[in-house]
């Protein structure tokens, strides 16, 4: 076995771990934990097959971003595994025939037809070869048209996600920063000129207040 | 490759609506709120109706391809994008003053109506599964939030959330079946996908069954976005729970768009094997014609009815792809236009009758409304004969055409059960006139005159003219279309014989 | 240096050999890494003293010389407490968390022409994607320590890093846009000249929304609303002691190092001099890069004594409604300027 099958069954076995973790495991913040976890072995296979920069971004984004928000909010809403889980029982035994069924028929299926022989190996590149400069070229000339769709997806969600949510409460108040870091002393303080109270004035005033 | 050989003039309406909806997006955020939303109503229409003509302007040009064959622009995407830009407008123009009772009449709410108007159209000229895919996922976004836009409403959150749901299920379905279609054929481009599985076919190179399970892949996850039997469970709460004039959008444009994706994968992709999908259809069609018409019967709700009724009529449209001819989606074109056409003027119809508090979806709520709006009466009485495809309408000569096809291809008894299970719909559409025109209207008993008699009863103050006049446009088209009839069949022939494969 | 270690060891399996090399080159990294770290720790005591009119520390040693060494001993010694009821295995990993990270982007990190752990093609990208782990460290320990402060640091500290990164992220596609290459060494070569060819003119208000980013990123004054001593006590880390809250501190200053040393490869020529000319080209290039690293680290002291914390919807308005627009819109004037003026020729 060379190092890199080594590393290449190491991250797989890691990775099938991990995944299985996610869907078994009680507590939602460490069943988010393993999908970091699945994530980053991910992007490790895939520099085994030297596609460096998916696995970079890989792990920039759904690592460094995606799940940061998911952990965050699974953090925050403190859900009960145990209420999710009521019917499990209750639906496993059908969902697992089910399932067992898809699994036999598209193995039987796939398994007469599909083998690693019929797909020759794609041809190795040069050193030199740059596959960042490759995907970019790639998305942006032959692959434009759906690469656009997809970014308008995006904005269709973050629209959604705003609209749905943010709801503009009348009266608001709300800080202008602006105008807060603009203030001066002259806005907030005014020093009044007062002449100094002679004692006796002073002391009338006590008498006064008893 | 340099940017003139990707020809994007070709994709100009949508490109143009997509800009055009960012920019109402921008608008939208300036200005003071009342203003702003029919600011971008207003401008949201204008941008429809732009699109239509961008579209219109060189119809019978040739076929071409943009962007290395990922878009097809043929007279049949044309013609369904006008029809889908034209549709999509008057459901915005109906729902209107609903949305504004409503609290929802927001810039928001119109921008996803114009990105989901661009995934239809998007759908409508892919020639390649992943823009197929994504023009259906930019349309099922927008729909799902444009029906739980009415936030404050249980149902409507309850029918976003099983909407969302079902579709994410059918489009994971969908991609599974497309990464097999591409594993056997090593290809996303429907066209090469078409040559690749004809070679093959003729070759017998590929097993048959492996081929199958793609396609059953792909049209369980059609029948769940076209919601026929039995993947139409979602139908009748989505139509029900979503705000009515959600629910007049979602029941116009998305079903051609639905017909586009259908035409472009089946027949376009797949038609090496017809006689892996006939069957299938045949099957989905028939049970939907049966359960939808079948238990519309049983319905108390309005809007639960008409989405049953969707459910037969999506049906019926199946029959004329099923049949597996040109003639047959020529038909399927045809009811599918007519469909939009009728399904948006009875859910129009309804968004003329509600009021602030008062969503008019109750069957009951019809009782005599002949004696109360007139106009309105005899507009529903045209849709419902129209939609039972009773002879003075072009309802009638819909149905009569997928019928025709599916005798012309020697299914003799599919066409046969179809005509009867027509005839069962009909009871159902009847009963709404009954209730119309044979009906007393509520009593002034105190009990219901403080909900209904004194809002409807008041009249029809509410709605502008405008919408009324589109409406009686719509619907009245049902009866002014028959002279020329035999035209616009020729053009759905015309736009079928160069679909472009 | 190569063959001598080579020779060295040429007794041992040539595997083991490139394997023991690396470690040699790691240790050689992080050996004076730690070093900087510890002093960086002194330096910022005796800079914010000396900014507020005191001292500093001066007691251990001469002049206070030995104070971080000290430190280190006391955290040493000082017990690991673990809360009851937290998750004790998560307790423990999050401060690793955080430092792997914080020390494994250093290996990108081109000290001087070819002076470099590994020279990779996306240097950029992984230097991006390793900071943005760093976040993990302090969500899981503000999880695991079963304590209110603790959680309320961490969410803090994600929604913060979130927004900032994205700021970050853009103002990095700046650098790559003017570069035309992710690989960092490419990126300082792009730069030689003089200082005029440096990207911080160009990219000015890139390098200023990185810089601000990186502040924001490393939790340091004025964003440092993660540990807020004033509000939530210390965020995160209250409840670490001993070695464990040692490593969140030698993270948060690698850290901070590592910013300063990208600002410096990005924005101020890496390891170049100045000017190519006689006085300047005296400094080996190592030490240029060595002095504008510190030059910028020292800014982060710099802030700390002299800003005030933000408020936390401040420091959400500024990163998503200010420094992301600003971003936007450079990169659009920055394509335009490459592709479609005559002075775009100069950054190519």
């Amino acid at each position: 076995m060379t190092f890199l099958q080594f590393a290449f069954y190491f991250f797989a076995s890691v990775l099938v771990f991990a995944a299985a973790m996610v869907v078994t495991i009680r507590n939602p913040v460490k069943s988010a934990l393993f999908l970091v976890l699945a994530f980053f072995s991910a992007a490790c296979v895939w520099i085994t097959l030297q596609a460096e920069f998916l696995a970079i971004v890989l792990v920039l984004v759904y690592v460094g971003a995606v799940m940061v928000l998911f952990l965050f909010v699974v953090m925050m809403l403190d859900i009960n595994i145990a209420e999710l889980r009521a019917g499990f029982t209750r639906y496993l035994p059908v969902g697992g025939v089910v399932a067992v069924l898809l699994v036999v028929e598209i193995v039987f299926v796939l398994a007469r037809t599909f083998s690693p022989q019929q797909f020759a190996n794609p041809p190795s590149h040069a050193a030199d070869y740059s596959n960042t400069r490759e995907l970019g070229e790639l998305l942006y000339t032959t692959y434009v048209y759906p690469f656009e769709i997809a970014a308008f997806i995006l904005l269709v969600a973050i629209i959604a996600a705003i609209a749905l949510t943010m709801r503009a409460r009348a009266p608001r108040k709300r800080i202008d920063p602006v105008r807060q870091v603009q203030t001066r002393r002259e806005d907030r303080l005014r020093i009044v000129k007062m002449k100094s109270a002679s004692r006796t004035a002073h002391r009338d005033q006590q008498d006064d207040a008893s | 490759m340099n940017f003139a050989s990707l020809n994007a003039a070709a994709a100009r309406a949508e490109i143009f609506l997509a800009v055009a909806a960012c920019a109402i997006l921008l608008l939208g955020v300036y200005g003071d709120q009342a203003r702003r939303a029919a600011r971008c109503y207003g401008l949201s229409l204008v941008a429809l109706v732009i699109a239509a003509l961008l579209n219109g302007l060189d119809f019978s040009a040739a076929n071409g391809s943009a962007f290395n064959h990922m878009f097809i622009a043929d007279p049949m995407a044309k013609l369904l994008k006008i029809a889908i830009c034209v549709l999509s407008a008057a459901a915005f123009v109906y729902g209107r003053q609903y949305n504004r009772h409503r609290g929802i009449f927001e810039s928001e709410y119109y921008v996803l109506g114009l990105f989901a108007v661009t995934g239809m159209l998007v759908m409508a000229s892919a020639n390649h599964l992943l823009t197929l895919y994504l023009g259906l996922e930019l349309m099922s976004l927008c729909l799902y939030a444009m029906i739980a836009y009415y936030r404050d409403d249980r149902l409507a959150t309850e029918a976003a959330m099983k909407y969302f749901v079902l579709g994410a299920l059918a489009s994971s379905m969908l991609l599974y079946g497309m990464s097999l279609l591409y594993g056997f054929t090593g290809s996303l481009q429907l066209s090469v996908i078409s040559s690749v599985l004809t070679a093959d076919a003729a070759t017998a190179a590929q097993p048959q069954a492996a081929i199958a399970l793609a396609v059953v892949f792909i049209v369980v996850a059609l029948a769940f976005k076209l919601g026929v039997a039995p993947f139409h469970m979602w139908v009748p709460d989505v139509y029900h729970g979503a705000p009515t004039s959600t629910t007049a959008f979602l029941s116009a444009a998305p079903k051609i768009a639905a017909f586009a994706i259908t035409m472009r994968l089946i027949v376009g992709g797949l038609n090496a094997l017809p006689d892996i999908w006939q069957q299938m259809l045949i099957l989905l069609a028939l049970l939907s014609v049966a359960i939808g018409n079948i238990i519309a019967i049983a319905q108390r709700n309005l809007k639960r009815m008409l989405a049953y009724s969707t459910v037969a009529h999506m049906g019926f449209f199946l029959f004329g792809i099923a049949s597996g001819n040109a003639p047959g989606y020529s038909a399927a074109l045809f009811y599918v236009l007519i469909y939009a056409l009728m399904g948006l003027g009875a859910f129009g119809v309804i968004l003329m009758l509600a009021r602030p508090e008062y969503e008019a979806d109750q069957l009951a709520d019809l009782k005599g409304l002949s004696k109360r709006n007139p106009w309105l009466a005899f507009l529903l009485l045209l849709l419902m004969l129209s939609m039972a495809g009773l002879p003075p309408t072009v309802g009638f000569f819909a149905k009569l055409a997928v019928i025709h096809a599916l005798v012309q291809s020697g299914l003799l008894w599919v066409a046969v059960l179809a005509v009867l299970l027509a005839v069962i719909g009909a009871f159902y559409y009847l009963r709404v006139i009954k209730l119309v025109y044979f009906d007393q209207p509520p009593s002034a008993d105190p009990a219901t005159a403080a909900q209904t008699t004194t809002t409807i009863t008041e009249g029809d103050i509410a709605v502008s003219p405008a919408a009324i006049l589109l409406l009686s446009c719509n619907v009245l088209a049902i009866i002014a279309l028959l002279p020329w009839i035999h035209y616009l069949i020729a053009i759905c022939n015309e736009v079928i014989r160069r679909f472009a494969v | 240096m190569r063959e001598y270690f080579f020779w060295l060891t040429a007794w041992l399996p040539h595997n083991l050999q490139v394997t023991m090399w690396v470690l040699t080159k790691i240790v050689a990294i992080l050996a004076p890494l730690m070093l900087c770290v510890a002093y960086f720790t002194f330096a910022e005591r005796k800079l914010i003293g000396y900014m507020q009119i005191r001292v500093g520390p001066n007691r251990v040693g001469p002049r206070g010389w030995l104070q971080p060494i000290a430190d280190a001993l006391k955290l040493m010694m000082k017990e690991i407490i673990i809360p009851s009821r937290a998750n004790r295995f998560l307790f423990l990993t999050a401060p690793l968390l955080s430092l792997g990270p914080a020390l494994a982007a250093w290996a990108v990190i081109p000290f001087s022409d070819g002076l470099v752990l590994a020279d990779i093609d996306a240097g950029l990208l992984y230097i991006l994607a390793l900071t943005s782990m760093g976040v993990y460290g302090v969500l899981v320990a503000g999880w695991a320590s079963n304590s209110k402060y603790a959680f309320l640091g961490a969410m803090r500290c994600a929604a913060q890093i979130v927004a900032y990164e994205i700021a970050m992220g853009f103002a990095l596609v700046g650098v790559l846009m003017v570069a035309g290459s992710l690989n960092l060494r490419d990126i300082v070569l792009g730069q030689s000249g003089s200082m005029l060819h440096w990207y911080w003119l160009p990219l000015l208000p890139l390098l200023v929304v990185y810089f601000i980013a990186g502040v924001a990123e490393t939790n340091r004054a004025p964003f440092d609303v993660a540990e807020g001593e004033s509000e939530i006590v210390a965020g995160f880390h209250v409840e670490y002691s001993g070695m464990a809250f040692a490593v969140f501190f030698l993270a948060e200053y690698a850290n901070m190092i590592l910013i300063a040393a990208l600002t410096v490869l990005m924005f101020f020529g890496g390891w170049l001099p100045p000017l190519e000319v006689a006085p300047f080209t005296w400094l080996p290039p190592l030490m240029w890069f060595g002095v504008k690293t510190s030059l910028v680290a020292f800014l982060f002291l710099w802030f700390r004594a002299t800003f005030p914390r933000y408020r936390y919807d401040q420091i959400m308005r500024l990163g998503w409604k200010v420094l992301i627009p600003i971003t936007l819109l450079w990169i659009v004037v920055l394509g335009m300027v490459k592709f479609y003026t005559p002075i775009g020729v100069w950054f190519a």
